[in-house]
């Protein structure tokens, strides 16, 4: 058996492969709230639970409308966008002149409320919600066997993750994101609805959520509580990474994610801390975050 | 947390003459039902609502004084109830020096992560202590001195200076009641020494504080050591009151749970935190018998008062007329 390190090469590619999923997930949700922040100062703690949302909407699609995997791809970010939208338009946009930490307790009011919301209907144990047959299998490399859903997953989310990031950087809406950023005033002064726009990017973060809540369904159960646990490590890559770039969000996603996969093969026991770990040491290094800008 | 500009402009001097000697007059019956209490309501609420006024007036400390939003007080207030649990029944300890013990480990962990945190500001802060404190939470479940998901149980109150025994309930109030005015009596000390007056500076404009001189995260740091210390008096006071220390007591919904209080109540006044624990775990009690998750209604309340009240019951008091006569003082 080839050996890497000391350990079976298959072991060290399998966790490394879990990394790059779990990275994926870091990644788009890292995304999410990077853009929601860029634009309206305020941190999304409900981004946990609309990624939640977004796996139920697919499972209960499935049972009671019977939407298929594919569809729910686009139904679930619609539907959860569409909620968010909401929420922003008659709550969250009061609080933008207030000191952003009012957003975070607000989203994170949202977040129990929703959480508490699915339990109760649904209980707190995990449903299986199963990948369409295209998706299931797997396909035998020369050294490893990689399931093709999991293959799925990490191209989806960067695909998905690249448009993302031309969408902002490259494209006309994206620049007229970019200067609301800068100067609210100005940019509205021009004649473009700046409150629409916050309300869209608010529904696009939330919608990102809930297509890596599909995306996630099958990996792991769809259950109320799976969003409040991924939600906290998130905000450490967040603060590793500095909020300030797109780019650094995706980038920073899937380095933890890879970070926490190799982990556990060396030391299995810190594999739910090392997240942190390199948060602690970041903010000791470089308080900004790697890609942050100091301030 | 910065509030508006609309804080309310100085009382005339008559008012505050007659309010002072209301407000002392309303802190005499407070004492007076707080020792009548326990004969007349189950003790053992009484006492779990001591431990948690603490808590949160420990929590306000550092919110409500400095502007430092901290996610992560489970961490110290579960922490210090394993400390004081695990030297209390392990170890044998008598009660009080487990429950120092307890203080003591608390503000260790507030060393640490107060530095870590203090590198960054507002909502960057509020996350790094949410993530450090989930850090701590995943170390619990994992040392074996926890005892992971079953947490350490049937702890013993033992003998207070070898003395007094705390396992006559009565015994156990007034313990609890005096080391919950203890704890009140350092908070107020605190924030009205020059300390805390400098603490107030930094709050309102930290530049400004900078290029005055003061060394900013030097007091930053002193108020989470403080409030960290304090938020492990009442976890391991609840340690003893309860006789168990668990996972839940370190989760995050614990951190949450301390900001609502915290909030409800009235960030920045002192009554605020003790009245809004009060309200949650009474809701909590009420709501544990059946299975309507007390989390929605949780979650609700913090965006009701997010969006609509957020001075909390006791600010919006102190503003009004009613609060000045009593001579309440509005926040700051």
């Amino acid at each position: 058996m080839t050996m890497i390190f000391g350990i079976p090469i298959q072991a060290f590619l399998g966790q490394l492969l879990v990394g790059l999923i779990n990275g994926s997930f870091y990644a788009l949700l890292s995304l999410g709230l990077a853009v929601i922040f860029g634009l309206l100062r305020v941190i999304n703690f409900a981004h946990g639970a609309q990624y939640m949302l977004g796996a139920f909407v697919a499972f209960l699609g499935l049972k009671h409308l019977g939407i298929p995997y594919w569809a729910a791809l686009v139904v679930a970010p619609l539907v959860v966008g569409a909620f968010g939208a909401l929420i922003e338009r008659t709550m969250l946009s009061r609080l933008y002149n207030l000191d952003p930490l009012y957003g975070l307790l607000f989203t994170f009011g949202l977040a129990l409320t929703l959480e508490g919301t699915m339990r109760w209907y649904y209980g707190a144990s995990g449903q299986p919600y199963s990948a369409p047959a295209a998706l299931t299998g797997a396909i035998k490399l020369p050294f490893m066997v990689l399931p093709i859903y999991r293959a799925w997953v990490i191209v989806a989310s960067l695909v998905v993750c690249l448009a993302v990031w031309a969408l902002i950087e490259k494209t006309r809406l994206g620049a007229t994101l970019r200067a609301a950023t800068e100067n609210p005033s100005l940019v509205q002064s021009f004649g473009i609805n700046v409150p629409m726009l916050l309300t869209l990017t608010y529904a696009l973060g939330a919608g990102l959520a809930a297509l890596a809540g599909v995306l996630a369904a099958p990996i792991y159960q769809v259950s109320p509580l799976m969003g409040s646990n991924i939600i906290i490590v998130v905000f450490a890559v967040v603060v590793v990474g500095g909020m300030g770039s797109i780019l650094g969000a995706i980038v920073t996603g899937y380095l933890l994610g890879v970070a926490e996969g190799l982990t556990k093969v060396f030391y299995p026991e810190a594999s739910n801390i090392v997240i942190f770990v390199i948060m602690a040491i970041v903010l000791i290094l470089r308080p900004a975050g790697l890609f942050g800008k100091e301030g | 947390m910065a509030r508006g500009s609309d804080t309310a402009p100085a009382e005339a001097t008559p008012v505050r003459e007659m309010g002072r000697g209301t407000r002392t007059l309303l802190l005499v019956l407070a004492l007076a039902a707080l020792i009548a209490a326990p004969f007349y309501v189950y003790p053992v609420f009484l006492m779990t609502l001591l431990c948690f006024g603490l808590f949160a007036a420990a929590f306000n400390l550092l919110l409500g004084y400095t502007g430092l939003l901290s996610f992560g007080h489970a961490a110290f207030f579960g922490g210090a109830a394993y400390f004081t649990a695990h030297a209390a029944k392990v170890w044998g300890w008598p009660p009080e020096f487990a429950l120092l013990l307890g203080v003591i480990g608390a503000a260790g962990l507030g060393v640490v992560m107060g530095a870590i945190a203090i590198r960054r500001q507002g909502i960057y802060f509020a996350m790094i202590t949410l993530a450090l404190s989930q850090m701590f939470f995943f170390a619990c479940l994992q040392m074996p001195f926890t005892h992971g998901e079953d947490g350490i149980q049937s702890v013993p109150r033992g003998r207070l200076f070898g003395l007094i025994d705390l396992n006559q309930t009565l015994n156990m109030y007034f313990f609890v009641l005096a080391v919950f005015l203890l704890g009140l009596l350092i908070i107020w000390r605190f924030v009205n020494s020059p300390f805390g007056m400098i603490l107030k500076a930094i709050r309102e404009n930290e530049q400004r504080a900078v290029s005055l001189g003061y060394a900013v995260p030097a007091f930053k740091l002193g108020a989470f050591v403080m409030s960290a210390a304090l938020a492990g008096l009442a976890g391991g006071l609840k340690a003893l009151v309860l006789q168990f220390a668990t996972l839940t007591d370190v989760a995050w919904q614990m951190s949450g749970e301390v900001i609502l209080m915290t909030l409800i109540g009235g960030i920045g006044t002192m009554l605020g935190p003790i009245l809004g624990s009060s309200i949650v775990i009474a809701l909590q009690q009420r709501l544990a018998t059946s299975d309507f998750p007390v989390t929605i209604i949780t979650g609700l309340v913090f965006m009701v008062c997010v969006l609509l009240f957020r001075r909390g019951l006791i600010g919006e008091l102190a503003h009004s007329r009613i609060g000045r006569a009593m001579g309440l003082r509005p926040p700051g």
